[in-house]
């Protein structure tokens, strides 16, 4: 059974739902509070949604010197999965885990809706159950999501295959309408949409657990 | 010695700010015409001890590139009093 850490910092406000979707996928997952200077042993680590630290001074800036953060980095660099879903992905970007930063949105408005992302790079363990070019139905929740680059990094990312997610109507401004991205190594990815809450036909769509599938997939059968 | 900082964080030249475009959208409604490029940023102010002037900055300089500014999007300018 694939074992995953939901990180929870103060303002956390989706580890619940990770929780319970990874649950019913098969995972055995557990939180981790943020002073924590250790993970457990895990495979699979979390960065959930939120406000983590009430997003002051920018989304991610406090959380990312959490103490589990320097724990998060080093099982990144070991090889490990790091997943960072919409806050989650705010706070990889503020600690140089992934590239890039996110902006408020273009149109300067909350957005709470549903977006259709296409599938960039199928070949990530996040995206092993997709096609590329399939089209996932996933929520989006947040105020800061307009990710940019500089162009020199963004030539790079689109070379070795890093944009992995893509929205089909680009809803927050997002350079080249950039949903979902991961690291050179691709253990550790970011989204801002939340495939947590896609994972149960009665919540409007099941299309995020291709993502939480694919990342258990891979833990299978990296341990096989 | 104690000092205080101010430290003025903008979006870099190029950044599109949706906040500036806003204001300059709703100043000619108010009869400001010909404004152009505006652009929103933060001031935060500090107080800190420092043996002098020299080391006040550089401390502050260090404080931004870790903490108070976010080197891909935004720059900034440091003053110590």
């Amino acid at each position: 059974m694939t074992s995953v850490g939901i990180v929870v910092f103060p303002g956390s406000n989706c580890e619940q739902d990770c929780m319970r979707s990874l649950s019913a996928l098969g995972a055995s997952p557990e939180m981790v509070w943020h002073t924590e200077s250790a993970l457990p042993d895990v495979d699979v680590v979390v960065l959930p949604g939120g406000f983590a630290y009430g997003d002051y001074l920018r989304t991610g800036a406090i959380a990312r010197f959490s103490p589990v953060m320097d724990a998060v980095s080093k099982h990144a660099e070991a090889g490990g999965l790091v997943i960072g879903i919409c806050n989650g992905f705010q706070i990889l970007c503020e600690a140089g885990m992934l590239p890039g930063a996110l902006r408020k949105n273009a149109g300067l408005k909350f957005l709470c809706k549903w977006t259709e992302v296409r599938v960039e790079n199928a070949a990530t363990p996040f995206t092993s159950r997709a096609h590329l070019g399939d089209v996932l139905r996933i929520p989006i929740n947040h105020f800061e999501g307009n990710w940019y680059c500089d162009p020199e990094t963004l030539g790079r990312l689109r070379d070795n295959g890093q944009i992995v997610l893509r929205y089909v109507d680009n809803p927050n401004g997002s350079l080249e309408s950039v949903a979902g991205l991961c690291n050179e190594n691709g253990n550790v990815f970011g989204l801002m949409p939340h495939p947590e809450r896609a994972c149960d036909a009665v919540l409007g769509s099941e299309d995020g657990q291709v993502i939480l599938r694919s990342m258990l997939d891979h833990m299978r059968s990296s341990v096989a | 010695m104690a000092f205080s900082a101010l430290v003025n964080v903008m979006l870099k030249p190029g950044i599109a700010d949706p906040q500036g475009q806003t204001i300059e959208r709703a100043l000619p409604v108010l009869g400001y015409t010909g404004v152009r490029e505006v652009r929103v940023g933060k001031r935060i102010q500090l107080e800190l001890d420092a043996a002098d002037a020299n080391e006040a900055r550089d401390r502050v300089v260090e404080m931004c590139d870790k903490l108070l500014a976010n080197p891909v999007i935004e720059s900034y300018e440091v003053t110590i009093r």
